[in-house]
């Protein structure tokens, strides 16, 4: 099992789940987190060489379905929950950053 | 009067569904005050529904096998134009402009919803303490918890509310309220019932259930939203077996095994009513014995590993652009953070951390991909398990109802409360809670009994056996 | 143009290609997949990722993947999905559904017209964001500067194929050649419509340089903003002297993520993040494997059209030339290859009917009749019509509907071959008449030629045939010497 999670660690997966916690949170997260990785460990004592990971519970394949329209949804209806929209569209602050 | 009483009165016009709405919506008003059961009452529509019911029958139609039969629905099924909020701030108010698939199939199959009911934030809990709207009362005792995530579905069950309520359960979370408020409670085999319209906690864990009082309630239920769904890609082909025929076909010469792993760490008074549970099994003629199925000791860490990776993943799309909560902020970015360190509470942020720890760069394989493994033997334990048995027995819960606020300051005792619930949703096996009797404090126990893949008939002919063995 | 972009270096490119399926619907609802309505009307809870949605596979999808897959002869593998998790608010999830490490076309490769192979990495499956545009400030629509965004969701969910090549591309043209190659087997195929400038082919560039007789190879830079072709052969070589005068000044070349601004001809350096992007990928738990059987994959292969690179090497054999030909290319590249082979079948001379289709058809040529244009060929090689004769009968058998009998046009044109002796009494009045032009042409200025083609022309009516009026100058010429 790697290393205890440090604040370091706990600051950066905050960042990548865009959650903007205060320093009290991010202590006390950090720990509690630490605290339940630990419990963990008990996995590194299983031999897993060889051991397939299993994804799906039920094996299925190929489900597909066939290539023609069906009803979309009205975007009245829809633009109603935005919290913000402006000419059909879902509005949103200054995008920062690279485009995708 | 039992879900199957009512539909058959219902339906035969000796009683009209707006006299069996109003008994229950007057239940509602004299009681949720203090359960909070529900985070909406919706009585106008449900007077609705059941007007439609009875002009159904007053025209010679048969309105279907849940004819009048007021239920109640977990606030994570998605119901066109009615907020669905998975009790988190950060839906609360949200419309969906559709419905769940079984929501559609109850109410095609002529029950009558009368409300949407609490549950820990995003299914994420084992006590319905995680609401971002209050927690919700064990009608048993109300200084205790009902259980989780499906908290105020049980409740409301236990309670007398509604006869019916479908739950979901991810790592117990039917099965546990059910058994600290004392009703059944069944997670079907993975892809058996449709996940279209469920909110997503963990993908491949969800599964939606029923809660009743009774096993033939419950059954009914279960053969009403079972079946394939074009619109979930995991959802099994073809016909399921109704489970409803064989339910009384007993139970004699199969083979019973009792978990040995599934006993360390568990309250002896729980214990004692699984002891019983054995006994009345043996007594109704089947084989009982214990089975080792070594693997499921894991459970606990491979679920703890899997949901929350799943989950961080699945609730990334809260972010205050498209629906719900938003907290305004000078970029993009920012606002996402922002509307998500308001939106979400501390359990969920907790689980989004760990999710997103375990699968990030470098982490991957110590974490989300050992847990995958791991998962792979817990199902292959279980598998030689069926070879020599043909169901399993096993507590539901460690304990009986515990008190409001007794665990919310260690997550890790709190998870300790699914650790018999957690194996079969990681194995994608079907199991059912069945109250068997009483614990500490004269409060409910509940017993399980856990089935191979696509077996529910045969479980819930077990269950009903154990329902008889406690009348 | 050289080959290589500065003496001393080799350029090293890799181009990864987006091209959205030519499908009815998305590719995990049944939306429609059309470009140019309405924003925000072509989308349900599926591709807006609303709570409680699930994705399922369009069969279409697949169908042309496998196609594209065996077009270009990868591997056609049994193959899953992946999310890829990142934030953007054209992002409905905010992870896309892709395939990550079992994608399901690996390891095959294109010929380029000049026969150069390019090899293809892999090939897989993907879906489309939503499409945003940037208002207010003062940044003319671009993203910086700009004060707030709009977001229309009806492109999320539009099936994607990613094309990865090997960086085996080496010069600009090659660049060029894989891109026109890739999108006219797309096309030819139905896999997608392909068009750069619409956006449902997007074409990223991977750039680095190294040392001639290096095998290591340099650090690259993704280029990304190429709407054309034309864009992307500039890019390329600008950012490979910019890498390579980077490298002379004893610098290192920094791998990053470029923007080419068509504006100012220079690839910029994206705005990077305080925190590289770490995807998080892990299997997609709402689908399931994909496993297509030897009989789909079996019915797709032979259902392929005749490809590019197959028809060029049929007409290069028919014609006796190469496969990169520019006669042949030509007549390929404009769909035009069938008409040549059909008048080639009908005894037409081969050379001549690919000058006549690279030069003097237009894409509407296919309405001249092969037998036709066989005809006039034969009356060019027995002699009876010149090149420039053969090309205003063409034109004039086009005119009639394309079925006109060359032999009868060119009587009735009076076109008949010129005997030599009236030639050479044309060219030799024509010399005496330019005196001074004929002391030039005597001095070794070839081009001066022209001079007396012209008056031969005139005097004869347009029946003197250009290449023997040239032959003769020169043997006016030699005998003087």
């Amino acid at each position: 099992m790697p290393d205890r999670i440090s604040a370091g660690d706990a600051a950066h997966v905050a960042v990548l789940a865009r959650l903007a916690l205060t320093a009290d949170e991010l202590e006390r997260y950090t720990g509690q987190l630490a605290g339940v990785l630990e419990h963990f460990a008990d996995i590194d004592a299983l031999d897993l060489d060889g051991v397939e990971p299993m994804t799906q519970p039920y094996p299925l394949t190929n489900v597909l379905r066939e290539d023609v329209v069906g009803d979309c949804l009205d975007r009245d209806e829809v633009l109603a929950q935005a919290p913000a929209a402006e000419a059909g569209r879902f509005r949103v602050p200054v995008i920062l950053g690279d485009e995708g | 009067m039992s879900a199957v009483d009512i539909a058959a009165a219902v339906r035969s016009g000796q009683r009209s569904a707006i006299d069996v709405v109003e008994e229950h919506l007057a239940r509602i008003a004299e009681r949720d005050g203090e359960l909070h059961a529900f985070n909406l009452v919706l009585a106008d529509d449900a007077r609705a529904a059941a007007a439609v019911v009875d002009d159904q029958v007053a025209a010679g139609e048969d309105p279907g096998p849940l004819a009048g039969v007021p239920i109640a629905l977990k606030d994570n099924l998605c119901t066109r134009g009615i907020p669905t909020t998975c009790s988190s701030r950060i839906l609360e108010g949200w419309r969906p402009p559709y419905t769940a698939t079984v929501v559609d199939r109850v109410v095609a199959a002529g029950a009558v919803v009368v409300g949407k009911t609490n549950l820990d934030e995003f299914a994420m809990g084992s006590s319905t303490e995680n609401s971002a709207f209050g927690p919700t009362r064990n009608p048993h005792d109300p200084t205790r918890v009902p259980g989780g995530s499906s908290g105020g579905s049980a409740a409301a069950v236990a309670a007398g509310f509604s006869p019916l309520a479908l739950g979901s359960d991810t790592g117990g979370s039917i099965r546990q309220p059910a058994a600290l408020c004392g009703v059944v409670g069944m997670k079907p085999t993975y892809g058996a019932v449709s996940r279209y319209g469920l909110v997503a906690f963990a993908s491949s864990l969800d599964q939606i259930g029923p809660l009743a009082e009774t096993v033939t309630d419950a059954a009914t239920l279960y053969d009403v939203i079972a079946g394939y769904d074009p619109l979930d890609s995991t959802s099994i082909p073809g016909p399921l077996r109704a489970v409803l025929p064989s339910l009384g076909e007993g139970v004699d010469g199969l083979r019973i095994g009792i978990v040995t792993e599934m006993r360390p760490g568990i309250d002896p008074d729980v214990l004692a009513r699984v002891d019983a549970a054995a006994d009345a099994l043996t007594a109704a003629g089947a084989k009982v014995d214990e089975v080792s199925v070594p693997a499921v000791v894991y459970g606990l860490t491979a679920y703890y590993l899997i949901a929350p990776a799943e989950a961080s993943s699945n609730l990334a799309r809260y972010d205050g652009v498209r629906y719900g909560l938003r907290v305004d902020a000078p970029d993009t970015a920012r606002m996402n953070a922002a509307t998500r360190a308001a939106g979400f509470g501390d359990e969920v942020k907790r689980r989004i951390m760990l999710g997103t720890y375990a699968l990030s760069a470098g982490y991957y394989d110590a974490y989300y991909g050992k847990a995958l493994k791991v998962r792979r033997l817990i199902a292959a334990d279980f598998e030689r398990a069926y070879t020599q048995f043909d169901l399993l027995l096993a507590p539901t819960t460690p304990s009986v109802a515990f008190l409001l606020g007794a665990k919310v300051d260690d997550p890790f005792a709190m998870y300790m409360n699914d650790v018999c619930t957690i194996p079969s949703p990681l194995a994608g096996h079907p199991a059912i809670s069945v109250p068997f009797g009483t614990g500490a404090e004269g409060l409910p126990v509940g017993v399980q009994l856990l089935a191979p893949p696509l077996e529910e008939a045969r479980m819930f002919r077990g269950a009903r056996v154990l329902e008889e063995a406690v009348r | 143009m050289s080959d290589t972009i500065v003496e001393g270096w080799e350029l090293v490119v890799g181009l990864e290609v987006h091209t959205e399926l030519a499908t009815e619907t998305k590719i995990f609802c049944s939306c429609p997949n059309r470009f140019g309505d309405e924003p925000n009307t072509n989308v349900c809870p599926v591709c807006l990722g609303l709570p409680g949605s699930l994705p399922v596979l369009n069969r279409q999808v697949v169908e042309l993947a496998i196609r594209l897959g065996e077009a270009v002869h990868c591997d056609v593998r049994p193959s899953i999905f992946h999310r890829k998790n990142y934030f953007y608010p054209d992002m409905p999830k905010d992870y896309q559904v892709s395939q990550y490490d079992q994608p399901i076309n690996v390891g095959g490769h294109l010929e380029l017209p000049s026969g150069y192979r390019v090899g293809i990495t892999r090939a897989h499956l993907e879906e489309d964001t939503g499409k945003s545009t940037h208002l207010g400030g003062d940044a003319g629509g671009r993203i910086h500067g700009s004060e707030y965004s709009l977001v229309d969701y009806n492109r999320a969910g539009v099936p994607l194929l990613e094309i990865v090549s090997e960086p085996d591309i080496r010069t600009v043209e090659q660049a060029r050649d894989y891109v026109g190659e890739l999108r006219a087997i797309l096309v030819a195929t139905g896999v997608s419509d392909a068009k750069m400038e619409e956006g449902s082919m997007r074409v990223d560039a991977n750039v680095s340089v190294r040392r001639t007789g290096d095998t290591a190879f340099g650090t690259r830079c993704e280029i990304k903003n190429l709407n054309s072709v034309r864009s992307l052969g500039r890019a390329i070589e600008y950012e490979a002297r910019r890498q390579i005068d980077l490298l002379e000044a004893g610098e290192r070349v920094r791998q990053e993520t470029r923007h080419w601004d068509e504006g100012d001809g220079r690839t910029h350096t994206l705005r990077t993040k305080e925190d590289a992007d770490d995807y998080r990928y892990f299997p997609e738990p709402d689908l399931v494997p994909l496993a297509p059987t030897d009989q789909w994959l079996a019915s797709a292969r032979a259902s392929l059209p005749a490809l590019p690179a197959q028809r060029r090497a049929i007409l290069a054999e028919a014609s006796d030339r190469g496969v990169a030909d520019p006669g042949v290319v030509s007549a390929v590249d404009r769909g035009l290859d069938q008409l040549a082979m059909e008048a080639i079948v009908a005894g037409g001379d081969p050379a001549r009917v690919l000058v006549h289709i690279e030069h003097n058809l237009s894409g509407d040529g296919a309405t001249v009749r092969p037998v036709r244009l066989a005809a006039l060929t034969r009356m060019e090689v027995e002699g009876k019509l010149t090149a420039t004769q053969a090309k205003a009968v063409l034109a004039d058998v086009l005119a009639a509907g394309g079925d006109a009998d060359p032999v009868a046009i060119a009587a009735a044109k009076g076109f008949e071959a010129m005997d030599t002796g009236a030639l050479e009494t044309a060219v030799d009045a024509a010399i005496a008449a330019d005196p001074v032009a004929w002391d030039k042409f005597l001095g070794g200025d070839d081009k001066v030629a022209g001079a007396f083609v012209g008056p031969v022309m005139k005097a004869t009516k347009g029946k003197a045939d250009g290449k023997a009026v040239n032959a003769l100058l020169r043997a006016r010429r030699d005998a003087t010497r």
